[in-house]
């Protein structure tokens, strides 16, 4: 058996899949602050380093020196355990998603769609098990909101997920990025993104759907006993799945690691940097989003996907049906 | 063949080990200085008088119970769409369509007989 | 196990190893989840215990059917029971029981089971399908198709029950 191309090279791959997203989390932090201050008429920061470009780094060392805390009322054992179930997910969910022409990150399996969702399925675990290790009312509260919200967005996903599956006719998002689709198809998926990327926001919890850590009634939610690296951790979690679902939206929505009209297609190292300006420009969506729209109520929250999302995902999923039998 | 997810389980393991040198690290790194006060439980800089072992309203579990049901609906959908095109093109158009239909059909009814009841309202 | 026995040399191949690491996970998941004092653990260790089954189905090349334990038993049924956990009062926290009366015959039910279990194991011809196995896409495929021709009533029975559990599930928990 051949041992270093079935322990070695994987294994090489994931420490640079993790390095890539660290250092991807850590410019994202930075990339947010100076957008969110652009919106806001500010500089952002813009003291460590040229235009604040050390910032991330000083950021990590601090909460890589900060005082471990662990609050004498927490499950100890579950309340360390949390923090890495937020962001293992994050990190292994990038496994499926291919990087450049034929490859993936890690394994092609031909079943990446539904890697995608059985790890999205258990990326609330971290969340509810910090909210109840804690014992505190905020986090266990914005645990109980978090996880509700979560499993309840996901339906939808699902829905236009089979719709996507529909059209695409494989389970493979290797393959999905090089079949070819008629304009009709792009049209009517693009016209599917908008909701999409809302159960993606609520799936990520980032604003406006942040109400698992609203500061005015949760102080900060699940995370509020958290300090330190436990903390960044679960910071790094929302970061990575920030970027995580960005490239998964660019595979579905936007043709990946391709350059649009098969432009410079046999340019296979081009990839990786196509796939990583799509998610560039799908991340400041996110952010323009938090700049601009206001949290809804809880209530209110729920309502939507319930009544409106899902009955919606249904009904778009029943014409791609038809769709597809009748044009493809 | 299974061994095809091999890497997959090489990147959970990995992943795993970043985040347990992540969280022991910086823990021996870091001072030790913790008192009593600071290890209470946070509650707006009060006293805290009661612990979290309350309830919580029956609504949570309600939604946790609905999205059982649909998810299981949904993952009978993914073996099924993969393959409507080969239904349409090996059986007919009506096979490819009406079995599923149905099936539908009585999850739309499902989710109407909630919203009548008021399962999906949160006042 | 497809392919455990099928290559020559005696030390234990890749999947083995990563067979036992598998049923070593699922064991201690069921250990704590039938041990430990509290009952959130107990949650936490049917969850570690789903996840050993998924990895089973995954060796037995049933991905689709490892993904559907996931997505519903570790995603859905697990949660549901946290949040059982979290909804009821005084059991959150601390000890509790994780016997009762009963323990005696569920003692004896559970060996008895087990020594059912185990003749079935020992007796049956299970048929060994080697490596022979259509690729995971086009299982998933076959699935799919069979969904809709062979198995299509016993396929639209379940939409049936589905729907009568959705009732039921609101019948219980409305106030």
């Amino acid at each position: 058996m051949d041992w270093i191309n079935l322990l070695l090279l994987p294994v090489l791959r994931s420490v640079a899949l993790i390095v890539v997203l660290l250092t991807g989390f850590a410019y994202l932090t930075w990339y947010e602050r100076k957008l969110l201050a652009r919106f806001q008429v500010r500089i952002g920061p813009n003291r460590a380093g040229p235009y604040g470009l050390l910032q991330p780094i000083a950021d990590a060392v601090k909460a890589v020196f900060k005082e471990e805390i662990v609050p004498n009322m927490a499950d100890k054992a579950v309340y360390m355990l949390a923090p890495a179930l937020a962001l293992i997910p994050a990190l292994i969910i990038w496994a499926v998603i291919p990087v450049a022409k034929g490859v993936p990150a890690i394994a092609d399996v031909n079943i990446g769609f539904l890697w995608i969702l059985a790890i999205a399925g258990i990326e609330s675990y971290g969340i509810i098990l910090a909210g109840w290790s804690s014992n505190n009312n905020y986090s266990l509260l914005g645990a109980l909101r978090s996880s509700a919200q979560m499993i309840s967005y996901e339906l939808p996903l699902g829905v236009f997920l089979v719709s996507i599956l529909m059209l695409a006719g494989g389970f493979s998002l290797v393959s999905l990025v090089e079949t070819p689709r008629a304009w009709w198809e792009w049209i009517w998926l693009w016209l599917m993104f908008p909701l999409f990327f809302i159960c993606i926001l609520a799936e990520t919890n980032r604003s406006p759907f942040d109400l698992p850590e609203t500061e005015n009634e949760l102080v900060a939610g699940f995370q509020t006993e958290y300090g330190g690296i436990k903390f960044a951790l679960f910071f790094m979690a929302e970061y990575i799945n920030m970027i995580t679902t960005s490239a998964i939206m660019a595979t579905l929505f936007f043709g990946g690691y391709r350059l649009p009209f098969g432009l410079l297609g046999d340019v296979i190292w081009l990839g990786p940097f196509v796939l990583a300006a799509k998610v560039i420009i799908l991340l400041f969506l996110f952010i323009w989003v938090r700049a601009s729209v206001g949290r809804p109520r809880y209530d209110q929250l729920m309502q939507f996907n319930w009544k409106f999302l899902l009955p919606v995902a249904l009904g778009y999923m029943i014409i791609t049906t038809l769709l597809t039998v009748f044009l493809k | 063949m299974a061994i095809d997810y091999l890497p997959l389980l090489i990147v959970l393991i990995v992943a795993a080990l970043f985040a347990a040198i992540a969280l022991v690290v910086p823990a021996l790194l870091g001072p030790h200085r913790a008192n009593k006060q600071k290890l209470e439980p946070y509650e707006s800089g009060i006293i805290p008088f009661s612990d979290a072992r309350r309830r919580f309203p029956v609504k949570f579990y309600l939604v946790a119970m609905l999205f059982i049901l649909f998810d299981i609906e949904v993952i009978f959908l993914y073996p099924w769409a993969g393959v409507l095109r080969d239904l349409r093109d090996n059986y007919s158009i009506w096979l490819a369509l009406a079995p599923m239909g149905f099936f539908l059909f009585v999850l739309i009814v499902g989710l109407l007989y909630e919203w009548k009841k008021g399962a999906l309202d949160w006042k | 196990m497809p392919g455990l026995d099928a290559l020559p040399f005696p030390l234990p191949t890749v999947q083995q190893v990563i067979f036992i690491l598998i049923a070593g996970m699922t064991v201690t998941g069921a250990l704590i989840t039938a041990l430990a004092p509290n009952l959130f653990h107990n949650a936490l260790g049917l969850v570690l215990a789903f996840f050993g089954v998924a990895g089973v189905y995954v060796l037995l090349e049933a991905e689709f059917l490892a993904v559907s334990q996931v997505l519903i038993y570790v995603g859905a049924i697990a949660t549901l029971i946290t949040f059982a956990i979290m909804l009821t009062r005084g059991m959150m926290f601390g000890r509790t029981s994780s016997t009762n009366r009963l323990m005696l015959s569920t003692a004896i039910i559970s060996a008895l089971f087990f020594l059912v279990l185990t003749g079935l194991l020992v007796n049956v011809a299970w048929p060994e399908i080697g490596a022979e196995l259509a690729g995971s896409e086009q299982m998933i495929a076959d699935l799919g198709e069979m969904f809709v021709t062979t198995y299509l009533v016993p396929f639209e029975l379940m939409a049936l029950l589905l729907l009568a559990a959705l009732a039921g599930a609101i019948l219980l928990a409305r106030d």
